[in-house]
């Protein structure tokens, strides 16, 4: 596709400009308002709790990848001195999970576990080493089952299932979807490429460890509070075990020590302290070990992957067929949307005229996979910037301008029917390019040396709820105080990303006074109208477009009550340094706090409400609904690396990225999201991976982490973090909140593919797996020296049994968004059958 | 009577200074110094992310040195100065590296920081003017995740001129009260 540059249109920021001056607010660097606290340490994470006869959870996790549990005894226990109560899976008989379609966890397993850690019984105590020790008198009796440590092995053996649902066997989920004749389009292109890759799974390692503090309240409600993501989903979940009203339960996520991710799925002992809380009637808390917090995982699935694209001379892509196969672990969690995301973005980047994706998720008896920082797709796009990389070559064309040529326009709807918003990628590219002077580097830096580029995109908010339901995704109600204050209620959930600033922000700025005016009632289900959480990155999008609304409604009510008191036309008040003043005669004005007494006086207790829903997607096909988002940010990247050739040791000196944000609320924050971002990627790309081993036959033969510490899952520290250029590009996208899009996830995305083309700018080998270690370049080089193909990574993917794709012909063959051979195409779809996304 | 689990059982005494205050202090003996800190004595700015001394962010200053509070008993505390987070603001003002670290983004979740603060505070009370790669030695012990570091870095760049700002304009009026209230 032609570069095409949308006209900078105006967004909402022309509406809620103060005084024609610019902002005051949004756009200044400056300390989050929550800074103070967590520099004080004053911050309250859950383990920070602490109440009056407070009692400590511990669960007794099963040692076995897969059994069958014959028998438990919990006899001695429970006789244990110190020791209040022992749960067991009778205790919680309800399964949940996070999606409607996979509710297959409980909370303690009832006669089947899964994975090493497993929970199986909790036992509650006064003290935490007693009810450490009382774990150790729990007898249980287990049949140990066959386990499954990868997907070829998943799909080989469909006896014993890991679950009783899922497509047949051990798989999971298999999703076929083809959006024009991709066959067609290999037959026009001048050249088919063929790669397979692969993408190790690795883990969030948030610093703060899981913790639950529940009471029951003096009025026989529960109240919890949970270092959790996603509150309003842990309050459907905590409903349904606990079999309660949700009338009767309060959530709270405290702030989250990190999440990235990993503590967005409702868990086992959230529910199992809510159960204890209620039965004993007293608080009880529990805080899980480091090794326990890799055990909960949900982290990046494996993935292989293979990609066929066919290309023109001058590198236009004709069609591209991309099929996965991805290692689920042990439960459902996200990963039914996590099969669908690694193939939904792939045409948000470039024009693919003709797609088809086929992806297959398995059970295996690990930790379950689910959503971490990019969620599904990072890993095919690691494969398809690779490509690129190798297509580029092949076509002696520089990697910069082979993908300038093709990059996608604004505000398309793509082949897989995405409606794109602002499309800044060549930009992002341009800037690169520029700053690393990289047309004198690549491929001229000496031997040992190189630079490599890849680019992404990523989603500013799920487009859908992950429970199908019209209502808003956000909602943000303000409290006008008689004092000048303004207090903000939300429920979205600071985990460390500025979700509170963001909110404070907007306010601030359309009410012109100042952030640390406002107080914050954050991450409360029942303080706050619902925000569905901190995931897909979607809180400054969609909380933010809440607060907006909300403010925009209070300053109305203000500014017609000012425009009486001072007898100007209120079209001509203006908000700003906490005042309303008369545009035309500065000095005609009142302060904030009498502003707000005049609205009150005249209207009464002055609150507004403000909510975000998005638009409507135009992808109508079963599994539409993933993928879908208001808009998409844009990243491109350029990695600088050297690599040992006598060790194989990469090293990173040099980073350029350049990220389309749309709008920076505050470059402070979105300059620490895209460093944030570049260090998570670096970390995946060169060393971070969940690995497993079997213990020794004469020991249990058991599948275990092999890295479940902190110091040998290998995660980078200061001394490996390189210097980081970062630009913004700044084209306010008129869907966001004066013109935002994501930053928290995007620019993670071209680091890994940007690495793996690097060392191949720097030493000739092709690495087509993450992480690449050290050993997998020594063996690429020796493969090299050796003449045959210089290339470390999978060389066959397997065959699978793949369902009929469904057929939607993209818009430019007249496709309506729905599949022609869909059973359901002229009538509506059962509920059930909808796909819901994360 | 039942018998209760043998740890619960004895207590140990022990005095020591916390953030210069003298603490006389009760506790089961095996508890590590981070656990007396959070449980004993409601000082939770101190946190934890392993407990097996991985990742950093139990860090304290124990008689101006960083330790992990995680892997010192607090039977070894006797007698000696321990100063957490609690203890770096005074008079009502936060420590120049607080306000770096908040002013520059250096804490996202908030999470690591305190241990990144006070490890920060002894390289800086030791080298008042530590290169950007006696920063990053200094802070290899403390994992974070969300920041990248680079805005610690900057953070702490940005503090050690605070502080000799202020140490130049102590020494400037005769009375050198200098930086002792951090």
């Amino acid at each position: 596709m032609a570069e095409q540059k949308e006209p900078k249109k105006s967004s909402r920021v022309a509406d809620c400009e103060p005084s024609g001056e610019g902002f005051r607010v949004i756009g200044v660097p400056r300390r989050r308002v929550d800074g103070r606290a967590k520099v004080t340490g004053q911050t309250r994470f859950a383990d920070d709790i602490f109440l009056p006869r407070m009692a400590h959870c511990k669960l007794l996790r099963s040692p076995h990848p897969h059994a069958r549990i014959r028998k438990i005894d919990v006899s001695r226990a429970l006789a244990h001195p110190g020791v209040y109560l022992v749960l067991t899976g009778k205790d919680l008989p309800i399964s949940y999970g996070i999606l409607p379609v996979s509710q297959d966890e409980q909370a303690l397993c009832l006669d089947h576990v899964r994975h090493v850690g497993d929970p199986v019984a909790a036992v509650v105590a006064r003290e935490e080493l007693t009810a450490f020790e009382a774990l150790d008198l729990i007898d249980i009796d287990y049949e140990i089952l066959p386990t499954i440590s990868d997907p070829e092995e998943a799909l080989a053996t469909p006896e014993p299932r890991i679950h009783e649902y899922g497509e047949e066997g051990n798989i999971h989920k298999q999703v076929a979807l083809e959006f024009g004749n991709v066959e067609r389009g290999f037959a026009e292109a001048d050249e088919i490429f063929e790669d397979t890759f692969f993408y190790q799974g690795n883990t969030h390692l948030p610093i703060e460890q899981h913790a639950s503090v529940a009471i029951k309240d003096p009025d026989g409600k529960l109240t919890i509070w949970s270092s959790t993501q996603t509150p309003h989903y842990l309050h459907r979940a905590l409903a349904k075990v606990l079999e309660m009203p949700a009338a009767h339960i309060r959530v709270i996520a405290t702030p989250n020590g990190g999440g990235f991710g990993g503590k967005s799925d409702p868990f086992n002992h959230e529910i199992v302290v809510a159960k204890a809380a209620m039965r004993l009637d007293r608080p009880v808390k529990i805080c899980l070990t480091r090794e326990e917090v890799f055990y909960c995982h949900r982290g990046r699935h494996p993935v292989l992957m293979r990609f066929k694209t066919g290309v023109k001379k001058d590198g236009t892509i004709t069609g591209v067929h991309l099929q996965t196969l991805i290692d689920g672990g042990a439960y459902g969690s996200y990963g039914v949307a996590s099969t669908y995301y690694a193939g939904a973005l792939q045409t948000t980047t470039y024009h693919i005229p003709r797609y088809r994706y086929e992806g297959c998720r398995t059970f295996t008896n690990k930790p379950p996979c689910g959503p971490k920082r990019g969620h599904g797709t990072p890993q095919p796009r690691f494969g398809q910037e690779v490509q690129l990389d190798k297509i580029a070559e092949k076509l002696r064309s520089d990697p910069a301008e082979l993908r300038l040529r093709i990059v996608e326009a604004p505000n398309t709807v793509t082949a897989n029917f995405l409606r794109l918003g602002t499309v800044n990628l060549s930009e992002c590219i341009q800037r690169v390019v520029k700053s690393s002077d990289w047309k004198n580097r690549f491929r001229k830096l000496p031997e040992g040396r190189g630079v490599g580029l890849a680019c992404s995109a990523y989603l500013t908010g799920a487009g859908l709820p992950i429970y199908w339901n019209k209502m808003p995704h956000s909602g943000v109600q303000l409290k006008f105080d008689r004092g000048g204050g303004v207090s903000i209620f939300c429920g979205a959930t600071e985990i460390g990303q500025g979700s509170d600033d963001v909110l404070a922000g907007i306010v601030a700025e359309v009410l012109g006074i100042d952030p640390f005016d406002i107080r914050l009632f954050t991450g409360d289900t029942d303080l706050g109208p619902v925000d569905l959480g901190s995931y897909s990155s979607r809180v400054t999008l969609m909380a933010g477009n809440a607060a907006l609304e909300a403010a925009e409604r209070g300053k109305a009510l203000l500014a017609e009550a000012v425009a009486l008191k001072l007898e100007v036309p209120k079209e001509r008040l203006r908000f700003a340094e906490k005042r309303v003043f008369d545009s035309a005669a500065r000095d005609k004005s009142v302060s904030f706090a009498e502003a707000i007494c005049l609205a009150e006086a005249r209207f009464g207790t002055i609150g507004t409400v403000g909510s975000y829903t998005p638009p409507k997607s135009p992808a109508l096909y079963k599994g539409g609904g993933v993928g879908p988002s208001p808009t998409y940010s844009y990243s491109a990247a350029v990695v600088e690396v050297a690599v040992n050739p006598v060790t194989g040791w990469v090293h990173v000196p040099k980073v350029w990225i350049a990220h389309d944000i749309g709008k920076a609320l505050n470059p402070t924050l979105v300059r620490g999201q895209v460093e944030g971002s570049v260090y998570m990627g670096l970390g995946e790309a060169l060393m971070e991976e969940q690995e497993f081993r079997r213990l020794p036959r004469r020991l249990s033969h058991a599948l275990v982490h092999k890295f479940p510490s902190m110091l040998e899952y290998k995660s980078p520290t200061s001394l490996d973090m390189p210097e980081v250029i970062t630009e913004l590009i700044e084209d306010p996208d008129p869907r966001g909140p004066f013109g935002a899009k994501e930053v928290g996830q995007g620019p993670l995305l071209p680091i890994m593919p940007a690495v793996a083309n690097a060392v191949y700018d720097a030493v000739g080998v092709r690495i087509d797996e993450v992480p690449i270690t050290p050993e997998k370049v020594m063996k690429a080089l020796a493969e090299k020296e050796a003449g045959r193909e210089p290339r470390f990574g999978p060389n066959h993917f397997p065959d699978i049994n793949w369902p009929e794709a469904l057929q939607v012909p993209p818009p430019w063959e007249g496709g309506d968004g729905k599949a022609v051979n869909d059973p359901y195409r002229e009538k509506p779809r059962p509920t059930k059958d909808k796909v819901l996304a994360p | 009577m039942a018998t209760f689990p043998i740890e619960s059982q004895k207590t140990a005494q022990i005095r020591f200074t916390l953030n210069g205050e003298e603490v006389d202090l009760s506790f089961a003996p095996y508890k590590t110094l981070l656990e007396v800190l959070r449980e004993d004595l409601g000082h939770t700015g101190t946190k934890h992310g392993c407990e097996l001394g991985e990742c950093g962010a139990c860090a304290v200053l124990l008689d101006g040195k960083p330790v992990l509070s995680c892997l010192v008993l607090a039977l070894e505390c006797s007698g000696k100065a321990v100063l957490t987070v609690e203890g770096l603001s005074g008079d009502g003002r936060l420590h120049p590296l607080q306000d770096a670290f908040a002013d520059c983004g250096a804490a996202q979740c908030g999470y690591c920081t305190p241990g990144i603060l006070v490890t920060a505070k002894a390289l800086l009370d030791a080298n008042p003017h530590p290169s950007r790669d006696q920063i990053r030695e200094a802070l290899s012990g403390n994992l974070c995740r969300c920041t990248g570091y680079l805005q610690v870095f900057e953070a702490v760049e940005a503090a050690m001129i605070k502080i000799a700002e202020e140490t130049k304009a102590a020494h400037g009026k005769s009375s050198a009260t200098s930086l002792n209230r951090f």
